[in-house]
């Protein structure tokens, strides 16, 4: 891999960079999202199981409250210290309730002391952490608190006629506290801090193990890009080489059935179709020229002969005349040129419409007729409509060439017949003369461009060699194709067949 | 000198063999590579000069069949200039290669480079003592006074000059001098070297008997 390579795969837009980047993103939201659902959901467990704890305790507090002995003074002592004047309470507290009727189970009057049983004792704990309690009397007086409490806890307020267990939250101490019908209050709590210490751990442990995922995540999908990218990189390096000139050039392709595969596939075909326009135009080219350099060369010597010694008017009048032939003859092969060359670029511009194969052919007969009186050849026709979707003046080239061609290579007093038909579905002229006939090793090539079966003879009557080759690129471009059947000596054949677009019209 | 051009185009070869005529040399022509080979084959040409594009078959497959049995030197004529086609053409024994269109002054010039270079005779001026052949302008000089000198008069001189120390026999002479239309009466050989003896001296050519001609 060389060192372009990297730095472009390492570019701000390289394909292998966003992609990464993507997977990155998408990692770090599952995994985020994956982890901090395991840390809630463990928080949470945690939470419950903490809440649980404190139930329990709040339980044996309550038992013992309620078994607590009341030694001391009278069941109930109502007096102004206990009964503050109705209206809100001065500081706050609540207000003391009054008694139900019937009384209510619990302490009857003020202990002294709150006996907590050895058994709920050990429920809680001496160190800051623990699980700690605290036991209201009913007017706010503490009657018991466990070592590990906290000093300033607020007493709960005592909601009405309620004897449930209330939780709160309070400066990350979690407390439940549950009153009693006549307002004594048990209350439980710990540090939520401690109780959830194990949950650190846990965060840390998925963090870890997220951040490890996404490393692993991340290498193999590098790894992974870079693989599926590699054939783009060498389509990317083999398309570069082609580009800089090295047509036959292909992408390898082998063993290839994916994505990648069928796109290097079609590329190749692309480069197919391109090398073969490219070697066809220069193949064309460099038969042009070398069809210019030979009427050029003749040129060339017949004036230096001429002018290498004094002549005499007859014999510059000579050189002249076959200087003039040889220029008619370039002049007519530079047309042919031009006209294969416009045929070979705008070939979806020219208008297309419905046109009758018997018009074409009646027209060009009209064209060729003093060629053939001049051949002493005569023109027989024998014409049906047959209609093709092609453009008239393409086909009557094409027509006009095969009619030129039977009369040339034509014996005096020879026949040349022309018809047109429908057949199937496609529309036919076919031109048959008594000619010369093609030798039968000649046939594959005739419609090659440049290609003269017979060079002398054909040089000396002024054929380029391109009409046969302008007939077929013509057929091929309109759709249609051209065939010819030899036999030599005896005459030839030459058939066009264009897609009929539809049936002869009837009454026709 | 005798040549022969193989050439299919009709113009150029009919202007090609009437401007090497008038350059004084024997000319036979052939339109298709079969009719030249044949020729090249069964006559003593002294150079060929062999167009690439041919009918039958081509100029490359003239000068390969050609290679197997003769040496005449060829120049090879063609309207292709690609390199790869010229080392083709050289490495298949062609001995000179000139692209359509050429200047005809270069085409002589190469031709009368390969004839002397065949005959061994590099420079283009040949001194047989006091006498002088000049290649270039195709004149004879005795003791530095040019001498005018008839075509065939001086085809004849050129031949023996360029074989100087071997004995040519007539039939030789009128292979090289003579083109395949030309039906002169062979003694009329005789009074060509006799018309340059007076001209340049009676001991340039002696005859051999039975032999022929040599310039010592």
């Amino acid at each position: 891999m060389n060192k372009g390579s990297w730095s472009a795969r390492l570019q701000p837009h390289s394909l292998r960079l966003s992609l990464q980047v993507w997977l990155a993103v998408l990692l770090v939201c599952v995994l985020g999202g994956f982890g901090s659902a395991v840390y809630q959901l463990e928080r949470a467990a945690r939470f419950s199981r903490l809440d649980d704890d404190l139930t329990v305790r709040i339980a044996g507090l309550n038992n013992a409250l309620r078994n607590a002995p009341s030694s001391r003074g009278p069941v109930s002592r109502p007096g102004p210290a206990r009964r503050p004047p109705p209206g809100p309470p001065p500081d706050g507290r609540r207000p003391t309730r009054p008694l139900p009727p019937g009384g209510a189970r619990g302490l009857s009057s003020k202990p002294a002391e709150i006996p907590v049983p050895a058994a709920v004792a050990a429920l809680f704990g001496d160190a800051p952490g623990d699980f700690y309690y605290v036991i209201w009397y009913r007017d706010d007086t503490v009657l018991a608190r466990s070592a590990a409490a906290p000093g300033n806890i607020p007493t709960p307020p005592s909601p009405e006629h309620d004897t449930l267990t209330h939780w709160r939250m309070r400066d990350g101490l979690r407390e439940a506290y549950h009153c009693s019908g006549l307002g004594d209050c048990v209350l439980a709590g710990r540090s939520a801090a401690a109780g959830l210490a194990p949950l650190r751990a846990l965060a840390l442990a998925l963090l870890g193990v997220g951040a490890a995922v996404l490393a692993i995540a991340l290498g193999a999908g590098w790894w992974l890009t870079g693989r599926a990218i590699r054939p783009i990189d060498r389509i990317a390096e083999a398309a570069s080489r082609i580009s800089r000139g090295n047509l036959s050039e292909r992408i390898d392709v082998s063993g290839r059935q994916d994505e990648l595969g069928r796109l290097a596939a079609v590329l190749n075909a692309t480069f197919d179709r391109l090398e073969a326009a490219f070697e066809r135009q220069r193949r064309f080219t460099a038969d042009a020229a070398h069809e210019l350099r030979t009427p050029l060369a003749v040129i060339i010597s017949e004036a230096q002969t001429a002018l290498a010694r004094p002549r005499n008017a007859d014999q510059y009048q000579e050189t002249v005349e076959g200087c003039l032939e040889t220029a008619q003859q370039m002049r007519r092969l530079t047309e042919s040129l031009l006209t294969l060359s416009r045929f070979d670029a705008d070939d979806n511009l020219i208008p297309r419409s419905e046109v009758d194969l018997r018009d074409v052919v009646f027209a060009a007969l009209e064209r060729v007729r003093p060629l053939a009186d001049e051949r002493c050849v005569s023109v027989e026709s024998c014409l049906a409509t047959a209609l093709a979707f092609s453009n008239h003046d393409r086909l009557a080239q094409v027509v006009t060439n095969l009619l030129t061609n039977a009369i040339d290579y034509n014996h005096p007093g020879g026949k040349v017949c022309v018809s047109t038909s429908t057949e199937y579905a496609s529309a036919i002229v076919a031109v048959t003369d008594t000619g010369t006939g093609i030798a039968p090793e000649d046939l594959p090539y005739i419609f090659d461009r440049f290609y003269r079966a017979d060079k002398a003879r054909s040089r000396a009557e002024g054929h380029a060699g391109l009409g046969l080759s302008i007939c077929k690129t013509v057929m091929e471009a309109e759709g249609g194709n051209i065939e010819v059947t030899s036999t030599l000596h005896v005459g030839t054949t030459f058939t066009i067949r264009m897609p009929s677009i539809k049936g002869p019209r009837p009454h026709d | 000198m005798r040549l022969l051009v193989v050439e299919d185009e009709p113009r150029l070869l009919r202007s090609l063999a009437k401007a090497l005529r008038e350059e004084g040399y024997a000319v036979d022509t052939a339109e298709t590579g079969e009719d030249g080979l044949y020729k090249g084959e069964n006559t003593a040409y002294d150079c060929i000069v062999l167009d690439v594009m041919l009918p039958v078959f081509d100029g490359w497959e003239v000068l390969r069949r050609l290679r197997t049995g003769k040496q005449t030197p060829v120049l090879m004529l063609t309207a292709r200039d690609a390199g790869s086609d010229r080392v083709h053409g050289l490495d298949l024994g062609a001995d000179d290669y000139l692209v359509k269109p050429f200047d005809l002054p270069e085409l002589l010039a190469r031709l009368r480079a390969l004839i002397r270079r065949s005959a061994g005779q590099p420079r283009p001026v040949v001194a047989l003592g006091e006498v002088s052949v000049d290649m270039r302008s195709r004149t004879a000089a005795r003791a530095g006074v040019p001498v005018a000198l008839t075509a065939r008069e001086y085809a004849i001189l050129e031949y023996l000059a360029l074989n100087r120390g071997r004995v040519v026999s007539r039939t030789e002479l009128y292979e090289h001098v003579l083109d395949e239309n030309d039906d002169s009466l062979s003694n009329l050989m005789d009074v060509h070297v006799f018309a340059i003896r007076r001209k340049l001296g009676s001991q340039l050519i002696s005859t051999r008997r039975g032999q022929g001609y040599v310039i010592e």
